[in-house]
Parts: structure tokens; sequence; C-alpha cells
């Protein structure tokens, strides 16, 4: 007989092959995450020469400062535009390219391509296309459409550029985990649906999005945390928060005034109420998004 | 003990000797951190090279650290770790930074130290008064400096009529008005571009027009020093651009210098105002028109305008090496300050030279005439001697305040705000940042 478990004779193994993970973890991790925390409640000059405790200052300046709840508003905005984007043309991609799988290999390798953009090139080459200055398709846009596209200047037109751009790099990855998804949806289902005559939307509503709906939750949440993160390199080589702070995102925030400015407490601050909110949200997600999950199919 | 044994230990000896001779041969090592990239990056080996093969007791090693900000960061990173370089390239902004630091020997007590008797009034001193403490000590070498001037595009001047500007008297305020208005009536698409704006626009415009920045003698004299940029006559000169915008006599292309640089190589604007470095890249990226250099333009209320100030980086010494590799420090910058250096780096890369002998050498050699570009600048930063407020800025935070000022000058440019709101508004938010600072070192 095969065993399909193996279990460990002594606990002590089993830690020892758990130890790389975990010490990859905690110095990775877990000491900068207690690091960040102990200088959130420190006022300290760059070099760390002096450094005093002051409780809760840092927090309270921050929350007391409105350009920094603007930028969770903003923060929030863009995040929600980001998934929103990402995942519906993800998804609408996947099931255009799960009816017609067959001649997919090359069309799927292309569609997932944009996914291995460092996010600050994806930046950069959308600012080649829609810098108002030198972009190709803005300059188009004004000369023959006549459209006053100015991102320079303009908020809204900024904060769509870079939700483009940061939207189109995690499309593909939205795409390769819903294409992983619907091709796991049982054929028979759908087949049993049409023969009862449902119409191909009635199908995808009650039978596919469904049994979609875990990789629409793990997508959801991984869109989001991208979003809240890995989105920096878009702003910083895109719009660098501006015009007028009007893009300036939490993590944005975090870098211009912890790297380039070094008010480390600041910064430190600003990263743990990150860290906090990116948690809450998930925590969240987990709660009440999870429950309408159906893992079953 | 056996013979071989004995041969093998009167090898092990040996080597172990000759390994301390050549270690006790060896140049000391001098680190620098630098943020000089691509070409210029080559001339800085260049000199290098020139100061090691000069002499074998000391041997610079130059490294490329990135970007101005990352090389101020592996700065902080590295004395936290007991780690520092010799030498650290800060950005001019980094300077109330690096000097409140308490990790930084000061240039000026350095060469007094090891023996340097330098005579400070042969350098621009419109350089070293940036790097100046308020008693007028010298606290870092000043290394790459540059200044705003205007670049203008002569064909299409030629195609309005407008006659061609001068290299050394600048044009006031009002005359530009009307070239950018002709420019515009004469069918090209907008009139002046600025780079940097908070630069050029604010810390530059108060400077030339001798109008105080911030409180305390720009901040030299204390840190509790608060900015004064919603005075009336910055906030009159930001609202004349904004009432500029309205037929594109003035119009905006970003923060930095890619938008409007290349809204001037797009012949969509005659005018541009931008650091000096950008004669390079225009003469690099320009091949379809003519263009000129001229000084900032200045108020006609100005009679005698005021130098410009500079931008650019400066070498700091870093405290706590082995005391023997000070000497060597000494020596590279006392180098580095030579005629030799100084011409070289000027050549190659247009950033000033810093001594008055590297530029009466230049104007001997006849560089000037041949390169009359390159002196516009040098002509405006030094045509007279800087007083307390036009010999530069001190602030804490000053990279955040830039950032502050870029973010309210957007404001008024998109209509959102007048200039007298944006600028009591830059001025409030930059107090918090620099009462902030201050806290620090309480």
């Amino acid at each position: 007989m095969i065993k399909k478990r193996s279990y460990f004779k002594s606990r002590t193994l089993a830690y020892v092959l758990i130890l790389p993970q975990l010490l990859i973890t905690a110095a990775f991790f877990y000491w900068p995450a207690v690091q960040g925390i102990v200088a959130s409640f420190q006022l300290s000059d760059p070099f760390g020469f002096r450094t005093r405790f002051v409780w809760f200052d840092n927090y309270i300046a921050l929350f007391s400062d409105p350009l920094y709840l603007q930028s969770i508003g903003i923060t929030l905005l863009f995040s929600g535009s980001v998934a929103i984007v990402s995942i519906s043309c993800g998804l609408f991609l996947a099931s255009m390219a799960n009816r017609a799988l067959r001649l997919t290999s090359l069309t799927r390798t292309l569609l997932i391509w944009p996914y291995a953009i460092a996010p600050a090139i994806s930046g950069i080459l959308w600012l080649f296309l829609l810098h108002p200055s030198y972009g190709v398709v803005a300059i188009g846009m004004e000369k023959w459409l006549g459209i006053d596209w100015n991102p320079l200047l303009n908020s809204s037109n900024a904060m769509l550029m870079v939700v483009l751009a940061s939207a189109w790099k995690n499309i593909s990855y939205n795409f390769v985990f819903f294409l992983a998804g619907l091709q796991a949806v049982p054929h028979s289902l759908i087949e049993a649906a049409a023969m009862d005559g449902a119409s191909p939307f009635r199908r995808f509503w009650a039978i596919t999005f469904p049994l979609l709906s875990p990789t629409m939750f793990f997508v959801t949440v991984m869109t989001i945390i991208f979003s809240f993160f890995e989105s920096f390199g878009v702003i910083h080589a895109v719009t660098q928060g501006g015009p007028g702070g009007s893009t300036n995102i939490l993590v944005y925030k975090v870098y211009q005034d912890g790297f380039i400015g070094l008010n480390l407490g600041s910064s430190s601050a600003q990263s743990v109420v990150l860290m906090g909110l990116i948690i809450l949200i998930t925590v969240l997600q987990f709660k009440y998004v999870e429950r309408k999950v159906q893992y079953t199919g | 003990m056996s013979k071989s044994k004995c041969f093998w230990l009167v090898m092990a000896v040996a080597m172990l000797i000759s390994f301390a001779g050549s270690a006790f041969a060896k140049p000391i090592e001098i680190n620098w951190w630098h943020a000089m990239r691509g070409a210029r990056g080559e001339v800085v080996q260049k000199i290098v090279d020139g100061f090691n093969n000069s002499q074998s007791d000391y041997k610079v090693i130059p490294v490329y650290k990135g970007s101005y900000d990352e090389v101020v960061n592996a700065g902080v990173a590295a004395v936290r770790a007991g780690k520092q370089p010799h030498i650290l390239q800060s950005f001019e902004v980094g300077t109330q930074t690096m000097m409140m630091s308490g990790a930084i020997y000061p240039v000026h007590q350095l060469m007094a130290d090891k023996g340097y008797k330098i005579d400070w009034s042969q350098y621009l001193q419109p350089v070293l008064s940036y790097y100046m403490n308020a008693d007028g000590n010298l606290m870092s070498m000043p290394f790459n400096s540059s200044t705003p001037v205007m670049y203008y595009n002569v064909d299409l001047f030629k195609k309005a009529g407008i006659p061609m500007l001068s290299k050394e008297k600048p044009i006031t305020w009002d005359q530009m008005g009307e070239i950018t208005g002709k420019l515009v009536k004469s069918g090209v698409k907008g009139g002046l571009v600025t780079a940097w704006q908070s630069w050029t626009q604010i810390e530059n415009y108060s400077a030339i027009h001798n109008i105080p920045f911030a409180t305390k003698a720009n901040g030299y004299e204390g840190l509790d020093t608060e900015l004064l940029i919603n005075n009336e006559k910055v906030v009159n000169h930001i609202a004349r651009l904004k009432s500029w915008m309205a037929d594109k006599r003035f119009y905006y292309g970003g923060q930095k210098y890619q938008g409007p640089k290349s809204e001037f190589i797009a012949q969509n604007a005659g005018l541009y105002i931008d650091s000096i470095s950008g004669i390079a890249k225009l003469k690099k990226a320009v091949h379809d028109f003519t263009w000129d250099v001229a000084p900032l333009p200045v108020e006609s209320w100005m009679k005698e305008p005021q130098n410009s100030i500079i931008g650019g980086a400066s070498l700091w010494v870093f405290k706590g090496l082995p005391k023997k590799d000070y000497a060597g420090v000494a020596a590279f910058l006392k180098y580095l300050a030579g005629n030799k250096s100084q011409i070289l780096w000027h050549k190659a890369t247009g950033y000033f030279p810093i001594t008055l002998t590297a530029y009466d050498q230049l104007k001997a050699e006849g560089y000037y005439k041949k390169n009359p570009l390159q002196e516009v600048g040098i002509k405006q930063l030094t045509r007279r001697t800087p007083t307390k407020i036009s010999r530069g800025l001190r602030l804490g935070y000053f990279i955040q305040i830039r950032n502050i000022i870029n973010e309210e000058l957007e404001l008024v440019w998109s209509g959102k705000k007048t200039a007298q709101q944006a600028m009591d508004n830059a001025a409030a938010r930059s107090n918090v940042k620099l009462r902030e600072f201050e806290r620090i070192y309480k």
C-alpha cells in the first residue's frame, strides 16, 4: 500500500525543516517591522545621534495633517480604480481566451507579458504615450480630437494616467489566474445549462462566475495589496505624486518623507499606519467576502 | 622538530612578513561616494586617476552610489553602521541636514589641521557661501555647481522680429512680457517655459532681487527660521506668470526639466529657463534651429541685480575614521580645487570652476571666446558680492519644502488657488516642517 501522507517521527526534524523559512521571515519581515514600530515612537535625526522617545507625537502630527487624510482618500480611490479596471479587464480577456483555447498559446503568452515588466518601466512606457509634451497619444489627442489633455496640471487626468499604467500591468496577472480558474470549471455543468436553454450570459453569471469566486477573491486581495505597495514605481516614474499632491498615495508619501526627506519618525509612523490599513482591509475581505466564496465545485 | 617541519615554519614566517610588508607599503585607501553617472562619472574617474598617479601614499576610490538621495541615504546608513566613507557628495538641499548631523569634519577645519593655508578669497564667493556656516567658515567642499540661465530660440525670435538678447545685461520682466507676447502673436504655441520652478522662479528670483527667502538670514543664523516667500514681490511675480498663462505667454511643462526642455526643443516655446547644464543637453538634442543663452530676467526696479544662486552638490568629509587618512583626504581636496582638475571638470561637464584662478586661466586661454555660452552663467553668478540674502538658503527638510512649493505652484497654474493663497499656504506648511526639524536638534 502506498502511504498518502508521511509523518515525522520526531518534532525536531519538522522544526528544523521550517527553520530557514522562519529565519527569512524574521529577518526580512518581523525584524524590520519591529524596528519600524519602534522608530515611529521616536524623534530622530537621520544619522541616529539624537533619538528621543516621543510617544504618539508622530501619529498625532500625521492625523492632524489634512494632507495626510487626503492621501488616505487618494490611496483608496486609486486602489479601488486599479482593482476594478484590472479585474474586469482580466476577467474579460480570460473568458475570451478560454473560448478559443486552442489558438491561445501565443496569445496567452502575449497577454501575460506585461506582468514581467517592472512598474517603473510600465510607468515610463505610459508616459511616452500620454505625456503632454512628448507623449505620442497625448499629442495626437490634442491635434485630432481637440482634447485638452494635461496630466501635469489636471489632477483627474493624472489620476487616470497612473491608474491605467498600474492596472495595465496587473491585468496580465489577473488574466492568468482567471484563465486557470475558468479552465477548472467543469464543462458538464455548462453543457447541461446550455441544453436547458441558458444564454451564454446567463451561463456565465449563474455557473462560471460563482465557481470562479475563490479566484476572484484571491485576485481581489492581491490586486489591492499590489496597488497599495507595488504601484510605487508607477507613481514615481509618472507623476511623483503631483500635480499638487493629487496622486500622492500613502506608500509614495512614506518614500518621500523617509527616503528623500529623511524624516524617519514620521515615515515610520506612516509605514505602521499603512501596514495597519492593509491588514484591516485584508481581514475585512476574509471576514465578509470570503463567506460568499464557494470553494467546492 | 623535523627538518621538513622546520622548513614549512620558516616559509610561513617569511610569507607573513612579506604580506605585512606589502600591506605596509600599500597606499591608504580613501573612499569617495558620489552621484556622478555616465560622462560625468568618467570625468570624476579621470580626476581621481590624476591624483592617484601624482603620489603613492593615498589611493582615492570613487564609488557611484546612485542618485543624489540614494548617495545621502547610503551615507546615513553607513554612518549608522560605523562604516562611513571618507568623502560623500551631497546635494545642496541636504546642506542643513549634513551640517547638523554631527557626523562631519568641517572642510575649513580639516584643511587648517592638515596645514593647508588656503586663500578662500580666491574662490567664487557665491559658490562658497552656499556651503558656509553663519561665521563664514566653509563646511563642505563645493564640487559641481550650476545656476539657472535662460535659453531662447534665435530662429523664432528672428521670425517675430525680436532683437537678440544680450549675454550680460539681463532683460526686464516687463520686456519678457512683450517678447513672449510677440512670440505668441507670430504663431508660436507658447512663450516661456521653466524647469525646476521652485529653484528658478522663487529661490533664484528672491536672491537676484535681494528679497529674503526666510527669516534669520535665510536660515543661516538659526533653526528657528520661517519662510517669507509670501511677500508681495514674489506673489506678484507668480501672479504675473499665471496671468500670462491666459494667452500662453507662459505655460507649465512640469516640475523637473524633461517636460519644459522638450517643449523648447519642439519649438513650442521660444524661451526656456533651466540650469546651465542644459547647454550640453541642448547641444546634443537640437538640430533644426539655432538657440542662444541669456541671463535671467530682472525686475525694472532692480537697478543692480544680485548674483543668482547655485544648485548642485558639495563634498562632505566624515569624521571618525583613522587619523592618518585625513591627511590624504585634505591632499585630495586640495588637488580637486587645483586649476588642472577644475578646468578639466568645467570643460567636460559645464559645471563652474570653483576658483577665480581657474576662471582666469580659462579666460586667458580664450576658452570663453570659443564657448561664449559657458560664460553667461558664471557672469550672472559673480556679478556682485553675495549679500546675506543672496548667498544661499539654509533650511532643514528643504527637499520637503521644495515639494510643498511645487505643489502649491501647481495649484496656482491650474487655477485652484490665487498666488497669494498658494504662497501663504506654502509658507505655513513649510514652517510646520521647519519646526519639526528644529525640534530634533533641541
